[in-house]
């Protein structure tokens, strides 16, 4: 999805780049909430990891590959505002460094796919790991779901983005489907190597993965034969999550409804499975190139159906409200909060 | 650190174009982007004229066509992206040798790889004539955050150690006879990522305290401010503005 320059009209872009520039502020704010003054050396660690991992080959089959594109994953070892930083970074530094994504493009690139897989990854995440069982499994579930909700979902973010500001008038539909069905696809990579390299850390260090911290049990003591719970060095940091997880959880259920329930419901299932049937193997062959340049699904036939457009403008609206919701969220809650305490 | 890690865009040199402060160039760059962008994709010599001030540019940079043309390979998806928009696109077609065709996806396509060539373009030619630490500084400069550029500075910095880490992981697998082959082979590959990111995430702590016995307090100093003469930001902004008759031309005629 890297976008070129010339490919969102100027408008769009500048639009796209203010929602960017804004999120990165909150994120930043965020971070050092996170982290604290370990922002900088640990973000930018971080950041050349998912630059590294970016290069990571995965085989799929017959010589072609594909690899991570690294939003979830950010977000769900290191949390949502570091995450967002990190990719972010990493997207910049392509831009300039290695003209890899236009300059006036920056925005809509880092919105796409530093923000929307981001925060899409971490709610489905949080909202999982609320709802099922506190074990390190359900963490590697969440973590499957949640990479795979992110990347159709930018691909979503990304048709609308083109629908607004879009150069060239293939038809709306087209793209949509295009851009859908194979980030599906792409998905299902993400998410399996999501989730086992979420997998891999967190039977090694639980610790230091964001999305596992209520996982830590606390230390026992043996006092006279008996178990008692150790008395807490630092009191628990959950304020954070105590009141979030509610509303993260309904969103995500409304996520689910009115994007992928409708999708489903409207959608004959022969055109699912023959989008699956004509993408599956041309698609992977693309994916290490150009993974995700809308280009590898403009091969893809028209199939399509009109009520696609249903689910996609549940999500949309969806999401639209999420980012505005969070947006005024976060507004006040600084405003407010004059010492902010957690640290989520 | 810069100096020793000098990116693969990067060509030394000392030329009108290399000795430019960091953030002149940045600005000049994105100034030139904005502008190509902002033309009617209907006015094509404005687009040759465009190309004709980035070639002046090399020129003065002394960087060789040759160069230029094996960075502009990285557009390469995008072109193919380009040459199929003729046949998806709405809208009037028209036969060409047989082939009918659309004319706004014809113009589509011009209009992406026009613009998008001359994009990458400037980005390389900015990269191959700026250092890496100057490009940091330069951000810095255009008021980019400072937590921000420090994290870019730290992914810079590190991010040869992180793919050597990773290229040694590699190693060591193949010495051991693995070889990748299906997705069979996928919870290898992610075990090795899952360790990548441990030794990331410990390098990263290390990396702190060694800044915090140093004084660190969240901040970097900056000791080399980079400062720019009035004649060295009109020798930057010649592009753009050059750039800018061209496009306001274009909207005109």
């Amino acid at each position: 999805m890297h976008v070129p320059d010339g490919f969102i009209n100027a408008p769009t872009s500048a639009a796209t780049g203010v929602l960017a520039a804004g999120a990165l502020a909150v994120s930043l704010k965020g971070a050092r909430r996170e982290l604290d003054e370990r922002t900088a050396p640990l973000a930018g660690l971080v950041a050349a990891f998912i630059f590294a991992v970016q290069m990571l080959n995965f085989p799929v089959a017959a010589g072609t590959s594909g690899h991570l594109l690294g939003g979830a994953l950010a977000a769900i070892l290191v949390g949502p505002f570091t995450g967002i930083l990190c990719v972010s970074v990493v997207l910049l530094m392509q831009g300039i460094l290695f003209a890899d994504g236009g300059l006036t493009a920056l925005g809509v690139n880092i919105t796409d796919m530093a923000i929307v897989t981001t925060v899409v990854a971490y709610a489905v995440f949080r909202g999982l790991v609320k709802a099922l069982p506190r074990t390190r499994r359900s963490v590697t579930v969440a973590s499957f779901l949640a990479a795979l909700v992110s990347v159709p979902a930018a691909a979503v973010v990304f048709t609308l983005i083109y629908a607004i500001g879009g150069t060239t008038d293939v038809a709306i539909g087209k793209v949509a489907t295009a851009m859908i069905g194979v980030h599906v696809l792409i998905g299902i990579g993400e998410a399996t190597i999501t989730a086992l390299t979420v997998g891999a850390v967190i039977a090694v260090r639980p610790d230091l993965v964001h999305g596992a911290r209520g996982l830590t049990r606390r230390l026992k003591l043996r006092v006279g034969g008996e178990l008692v719970d150790a008395p807490a060095a630092t009191p628990e940091p959950v304020a954070a999550r105590s009141r979030r997880g509610l509303w993260i959880t309904g969103l995500v259920a409304s996520l689910v409804l009115a994007g992928v329930v409708s999708f489903y419901a409207s959608s004959s299932p022969d055109g699912l499975e023959k989008v699956a049937a004509d993408q599956g193997i041309d698609k992977k062959t693309e994916r290490h190139a150009n993974a995700d340049s809308p280009l590898a699904g403009y091969s893809v036939k028209d199939i399509r159906d009109s009520r696609l457009s249903g689910g996609l403008a549940g999500v949309i609206g969806v999401g639209a409200t999420v980012v505005a919701g969070s947006a005024v969220f976060w507004a006040v809650r600084r405003r407010r909060a004059g010492e902010p305490v957690e640290a989520g | 650190m810069g100096a020793g890690h000098a990116h693969r865009l990067y060509r030394h040199g000392h030329s009108p174009v290399h000795i430019l402060p960091p953030h002149t160039k940045l600005a000049a760059a994105f100034a030139f982007v904005v502008v190509v962008v902002s033309t009617p994709r209907e006015a094509m010599w404005a687009f040759a004229l465009y190309a004709g001030l980035l070639g002046l540019v090399a020129y003065a940079a002394r960087v060789p066509a040759a160069f230029l043309l094996r960075r502009l390979l990285i557009e390469i998806p995008f072109v193919a992206f380009a040459v199929l928009m003729p046949f998806v696109a709405e809208g009037e077609r028209v036969d060409v040798l047989g082939v009918s065709l659309s004319v706004s996806g014809l113009w589509g396509a011009w209009n992406v790889l026009a613009k998008g060539t001359l994009g990458v373009a400037a980005s390389v030619l900015l990269a191959a004539t700026t250092e890496l630490r100057e490009l940091l500084l330069g951000l810095q400069r255009l008021r980019l955050p400072p937590l921000l550029v420090q994290i870019a500075s730290f992914m810079i910095r590190y991010g040869d150690v992180i793919t050597d880490e990773m290229r040694r992981m590699r190693i060591a697998r193949e010495s051991r006879g693995f070889q990748a082959r299906g997705v069979r082979h996928w919870g290898v590959l992610a075990k090795s990522a899952g360790a990548l990111f441990i030794r990331s995430y410990e390098r990263g702590e290390r990396v702190h305290l060694a800044m915090v016995s140093r004084g660190y307090a969240g901040s970097l100093p900056v000791i080399d401010q980079v400062t720019a003469s009035r004649a060295q930001w009109s020798c930057a902004l010649a592009l753009p503005f050059a750039a800018l008759v061209v496009c306001l031309l274009g909207w005109t005629l």
